[in-house]
């Protein structure tokens, strides 16, 4: 007798006037909801690009706009890695780090061709893309990237966040390379299926 | 002569403003007068002397340059107090020996001198180091070794600067180096990867031994121990 409600509770009435109004939605997305429009970025600024992300988050692209104007200089803190700018192997071991560092849920830019591919420095010392160390969620392509691009991306990343769902576990696995994994291609392997692409030292890419 | 007198010599003597010269022929301008008080100290040693573009340029053997630094450093009428620069040239003919560059300028009498001393290829290319003259020699050195693989004797850490201490694959500036180095990218990744990039925080590197008991507890162990991670 006392588990059933009253009748007069059953139906909901809605009145914006009263200024007690309240939603239903989905837990997915107002979690999503949250978490896209707080990105809190970990800037990796490493050479120009750096130079137009400042630029986007000063007052003229105004980063802020988009939840994003608490700069994160500790990756405990951090949602997302913008890494802008190129990365030379002796930061390789750093970069991952850092990103290991990040607490999940987190995810990555790749800002600019330099942090994408190399680039120009298709030469010994820079990393050919920093999807070679780390995952990454989106790249903004640009010599250095505008301000524009950079947001543009930046709104990509946010479509991306905002069509999560919770009960797909396979987003937030982490992995790291298992040597003794089945799975495991080993670097002598993966040259040697690149080999019709070039290698290091006689690359077919771009000619030189 | 105090430390910090400046000489006034040449126009600047008079009261004038030292001026920058505009039009410079490419041979044939006036010679700086420490190149002929070397060959006049150092006959033997001083292979010749060169003016390019205003610039004097001094060719010495290689076992003297240690002698005439430190010449060039102490006397009281040369006085080259300032290291610009330490660095090396690979000429693309491959009999042409590997120069290493001094950069010297003498802060009080406004002079700039090159010193070159050529080292033969096929012999072990070494050096004196002058880190007893000029305590900038320190990472200049480091970085001519780590780009050209000379070796500076009697530096007193001679190690890679700008490459990874674990690199293993050569000097980079050097003709014979392919531009995207001797290994695969992917071996490549693997070696960098496998830096560790805190085995620099030595405690020479640092001066860190004030802050000795601050530091985290695994990092006082690792350092008691003298050891550096990882290499």
């Amino acid at each position: 007798m006392g588990l059933t409600t009253p009748a007069e509770q059953r139906t909901v009435t809605y009145a914006p006037e009263s200024q007690e109004g309240w939603v239903a939605t989905r837990m997915d997305f107002l979690v999503n909801w949250a978490r896209a429009n707080s990105l809190w970025p970990m800037p990796f600024g490493t050479a120009c690009c750096a130079i137009e992300f400042m630029a986007t988050a000063a007052s003229d692209f105004d980063l802020a706009r988009f939840g994003m104007e608490r700069m994160s200089f500790s990756p405990r803190q951090a949602d997302v890695l913008i890494c802008a700018g190129r990365v030379p192997f002796k930061l390789a071991p750093i970069i991952r780090r850092i990103w290991q560092q990040m607490p999940q849920p987190k995810w990555c830019i790749s800002m600019g061709a330099c942090a994408s591919t190399g680039g120009m420095f298709d030469n010994y010392a820079v990393v050919q893309g920093i999807d070679t160390i780390i995952p990454v969620d989106v790249y903004v392509p640009g010599c250095p990237p505008r301000p524009e691009g950079l947001i543009y991306g930046i709104r990509m990343l946010q479509e991306k966040v905002k069509n999560e769902r919770s009960s797909d576990a396979g987003t937030r696995d982490e992995m790291e390379p298992d040597p003794t994994s089945q799975l495991y291609i080993p670097p002598s392997v993966i040259d040697e299926l690149g080999e019709p692409f070039g290698n290091s030292v006689n690359q077919t890419r771009s000619g030189l | 002569m105090s430390r910090f007198e400046v000489v006034r010599t040449g126009a600047s003597a008079s009261g004038g403003e030292p001026v920058t010269q505009k039009k410079l022929s490419h041979r044939g301008e006036a010679a700086n007068p420490s190149g002929q008080a070397l060959q006049g100290k150092f006959a033997a040693a001083i292979k010749r002397v060169e003016v390019i573009w205003g610039e004097t340029v001094v060719y010495v053997d290689p076992p003297s340059v240690h002698e005439v630094i430190r010449w060039l450093h102490d006397d009281d009428a040369q006085r080259y107090d300032f290291l610009s620069d330490i660095t090396a040239v690979e000429y693309r003919d491959p009999e042409a020996p590997i120069e290493v560059v001094w950069h010297l300028r003498s802060l009080p009498f406004r002079r700039f001198l090159r010193i070159k001393a050529q080292l033969l290829k096929g012999k072990p290319l070494e050096i004196d180091s002058v880190y007893d003259v000029y305590r900038a020699a320190d990472w200049l050195e480091r970085e001519c070794y780590d780009m050209f693989g000379i070796r500076f004797r009697g530096h007193p850490d001679l190690r890679r600067i700008l490459m990874w201490e674990s690199y293993k694959e050569g000097f980079p500036l050097r003709k014979d180096f392919p531009l995207r180095g001797r290994f695969s990218r992917s071996e490549q990744l693997r070696q960098a990867l496998a830096q560790n990039p805190e085995a620099r925080y030595s405690m020479e590197e640092l001066t860190i031994a004030d802050a000795f008991a601050e530091l985290p507890l695994d990092m006082r162990e690792r350092l008691s121990k003298g050891e550096r991670t990882g290499e």
